[in-house]
C-alpha cells in the first residue's frame, strides 16, 4: 500500500514535471537570455556607430548614464507620471466604482462606456487626444475654453507632461474601476445595512466598511499600474517624442533613444538594468501579495 | 401592531420615497454624466471617421452631413486591409501558441500539484514583472542576427512568451474552480490523462479557456512597446500603422478617424463581452 502510493507519487511528480515543462522552459529562455544579455552588455562597449571600440568597460556605462543629466531628467518625469497617474486613477476609480455600484436605469450601458478606454490601443488613445481634443486652435478643448471666453491652451507644448498625465489617467483610469467594481460586488450588503440602520451616514460608509474591503484590490492595481506606468511607451513615441526638451522623456523613452537612436548597446543596457531594478522593487510586493492570496 | 406600524410609517414612507426619487435622479445623471465625459474622445473619434476632412477641423458640431470616403480612402490607399491582417494573424498566432503550451501546464498545476507548484506560479507571475524595455536591446539584436526583425513570427514569439504568463495563471483559476469529482470519475472509468483532458476538461472549462484567450488576443492586439520597436512595414500590425499618422503634422483627422475606428472596434467589443472573466486574468486571481 504504501509503496503503491509512493511510486504513484513520483509517476505524478514526473508527469507534472513533463506537462509544465514547455511552458517553464521557454519563459525561462524568455527571462534569462536576455536578462544576461543585457547585464553583460551594461559592461561592455558596444556601439554600433563605432564597430571598433569594444571590450570591457567596467562601470563606465553607469557612470556615464548616472552622470548624465538626461538621466535624471528622465527618472523625475518617471516619477511624475506614474505619481499622478496613479493618484488620479486610484482615487477616481474607487469614487466611480461607488457611483456605478448604485442602482440607476442603464447603469449597464454607462459602466461599459466608462471602462472603454481601456480596450483603445495606446497609439490610437494618443492621437486621438493629441488632434482632436488637445489641438490648440481645431480641438475640442480649445473650443470649450473659446467659447467660454477663456484662452486656449497649447497643451503639448506648455503642459507637455500634463498632456501625458491626461491621456495615460484616461487609458487606466478604467482599469481600476473595472477591478474595483468587481471587488465591490463581494461587499457585503448586510453589513451596510446593519452600519445604515445605526445611522451611519455615507460617507462614514464609505470610509469604515467600503475603503477596508476594497483595501486589498486597491493595492493589486496600484501594483500592477505601477508596473505598466513604469514603461510608457508608445503614447510619448506618437505625441511628443520625449520633448520638448526632456520635458517628457521617461526612463523607458531615454533607453529607446540610446539604443535605437544613439545605437550606444552599452549605455541602453545600463538604462535596462536600472529600470529592471525599480520594477523589481514593486513586484517583489506584488508576488507576496499573490502569494497570501493563494494560501486562501 | 400591524395598523400602528402603518400608520407611523406611511408618512415618513412618502417623503422616504420622494427622496429616493431625487436620490435615484441625481445618481442617473452622475452616473450618466461621467460615463459620457469619459466615452466622448471615442465617440469623437467615431464621429469624425465620418466626415470629411474639413469638417474635421472645422468647430465641433454634432450636425454634418456623413460621409464614408474616409474609410474608402484609408482602404484603397494605405493598405490598411494588409496591417489589419497582420494584427491579426499576430494576436491570434500567438493566443493560439499561448494557449497551446498553457494548457497542459495549467492541468498539471491544478490537478496534480506538487510542494513546488505553488513556487513555479509565482515565478511565473515574476517573469512578466521583468519591464520590456530592460531586454529591449538584446532581443533586438537577437532578432536582427536571426532574421526575425519586421516579420510576423518575431512578433508572435514574443506576444505568446509575454502573454504565457497570465494565460497558465488564469487557466490555473478557471482548471482549479472545476470540481474535481467529475474527473475522479472519469479516471474510474479509466479514461486516460489524454481523454480526460479532450472530453471533460476541455468541454467544460470552455468559457474560462475562451475568456483567456479573449483576454491574450486583446493584449496582443493593443501591444505597442514591440510592436513599434520589432516592425517596420512589412509585419507592422495596426498599433504601428497609426502611430505612422502622428508624422506629418496632421490634416488628415478624418483618415486617422476612420483607421482608428476599425482598429478599436473588434476588440472593444471583445472587451465589453468579456470585462467581468478578464479581471482574473488581468490581477493574476487576486481579485475575483
Amino acid at each position: 500500500m504504501n509503496r503503491t502510493r509512493a511510486s504513484g507519487r513520483t509517476v505524478g511528480g514526473l508527469r507534472t514535471l513533463l506537462l509544465q515543462a514547455p511552458a517553464v522552459t521557454l519563459l525561462l529562455l524568455w527571462m534569462i537570455v536576455p536578462l544576461g544579455m543585457t547585464l553583460w552588455f551594461s559592461f561592455q562597449y558596444y556601439n554600433l556607430l563605432m564597430p571598433g571600440m569594444t571590450g570591457f568597460a567596467g562601470l563606465e556605462n553607469y557612470e556615464y548614464l548616472l552622470t548624465d543629466p538626461a538621466l535624471w531628467a528622465a527618472m523625475g518625469n518617471t516619477l511624475l507620471l506614474v505619481g499622478w497617474v496613479l493618484a488620479i486613477t486610484v482615487v477616481g476609480g474607487t469614487l466611480l466604482a461607488v457611483l456605478f455600484q448604485q442602482e440607476f436605469p442603464g447603469r449597464g450601458i454607462a459602466r461599459v462606456l466608462a471602462i472603454s478606454p481601456f480596450f483603445v490601443m495606446p497609439t490610437v488613445s494618443a492621437l486621438v487626444w493629441k488632434n482632436m481634443m488637445m489641438h490648440p486652435s481645431n480641438g475640442v478643448l480649445a473650443w470649450l475654453a473659446e467659447s467660454i471666453g477663456l484662452p486656449a491652451v497649447d497643451w503639448f507644448s506648455s503642459l507637455p507632461l500634463t498632456s501625458i498625465v491626461i491621456i495615460v489617467a484616461w487609458q487606466w483610469l478604467p482599469f481600476a474601476l473595472l477591478i474595483l467594481l468587481t471587488a465591490m460586488q463581494s461587499l457585503d450588503e448586510d453589513q451596510v445595512e446593519a452600519a445604515r440602520m445605526d445611522g451611519a451616514g455615507p460617507i462614514a460608509i464609505f470610509f469604515f466598511i467600503t475603503l477596508p474591503h476594497l483595501k486589498r484590490a486597491i493595492s493589486v492595481v496600484i501594483m500592477i499600474e505601477m508596473i505598466f506606468l513604469l514603461t510608457i511607451f508608445a503614447e510619448i513615441f506618437v505625441t511628443t517624442s520625449g520633448g520638448p526638451g526632456l520635458a517628457t522623456t521617461n526612463l523607458a523613452y531615454l533607453i529607446y533613444i540610446r539604443a535605437l537612436l544613439d545605437f550606444d548597446v552599452g549605455v541602453a543596457s545600463a538604462g535596462g538594468v536600472i529600470a529592471i531594478i525599480l520594477a523589481n522593487i514593486v513586484a517583489i510586493f506584488l508576488v507576496r501579495m499573490v502569494a497570501k492570496n493563494l494560501e486562501d | 401592531m400591524t395598523t400602528l406600524v402603518s400608520k407611523t410609517a406611511s408618512p415618513r414612507s412618502v417623503s422616504g420615497w420622494r427622496s429616493a426619487q431625487t436620490k435615484r435622479a441625481f445618481l442617473t445623471v452622475l452616473g450618466w454624466s461621467v460615463a459620457l465625459v469619459i466615452f466622448f474622445p471615442i465617440f469623437w473619434m467615431i464621429l469624425t471617421g465620418f466626415k470629411t476632412e474639413s469638417a474635421a477641423i472645422a468647430d465641433p458640431t454634432l450636425i454634418f452631413s456623413p460621409t464614408l470616403e474616409s474609410y474608402q480612402a484609408v482602404q484603397e490607399r494605405s493598405g490598411y486591409a494588409s496591417f489589419a491582417l497582420n494584427s491579426v494573424a499576430v494576436a491570434f498566432g500567438s493566443t493560439f501558441l499561448a494557449l497551446l503550451i498553457a494548457i497542459p501546464s495549467a492541468y498539471a498545476m491544478a490537478f496534480l500539484p506538487t510542494k513546488r507548484t505553488k513556487g513555479t506560479l509565482l515565478w511565473m507571475l515574476s517573469t512578466k514583472m521583468l519591464p520590456s524595455v530592460g531586454v529591449l536591446v538584446p532581443i533586438y539584436l537577437i532578432f536582427r542576427d536571426v532574421g526575425l526583425l519586421d516579420t510576423r513570427t518575431g512578433l508572435i514569439i514574443v506576444y505568446t512568451l509575454m502573454n504565457l504568463p497570465i494565460v497558465v495563471w488564469m487557466l490555473y483559476t478557471f482548471f482549479k474552480d472545476m470540481p474535481k469529482d467529475i474527473l475522479e470519475a472519469g479516471r474510474m472509468d479509466g479514461a486516460s490523462t489524454f481523454q480526460e483532458v479532450f472530453y471533460l476538461l476541455l468541454p467544460l472549462t470552455l468559457p474560462g479557456i475562451a475568456s483567456t484567450g479573449l483576454l491574450s488576443v486583446i493584449l496582443s492586439w493593443n501591444e505597442a512597446f514591440w510592436s513599434l520597436n520589432l516592425t517596420t512595414s512589412n509585419a507592422a500590425p495596426l498599433t504601428a500603422y497609426i502611430a505612422s499618422f502622428s508624422s506629418p503634422e496632421g490634416l488628415f483627422w478624418a483618415k486617422l478617424s476612420a483607421a482608428s475606428t476599425m482598429a478599436i472596434a473588434p476588440i472593444l467589443i471583445l472587451g465589453w463581452m468579456t470585462q467581468k472573466q478578464m479581471v482574473r486574468g488581468l490581477t493574476f486571481g487576486a481579485v475575483k
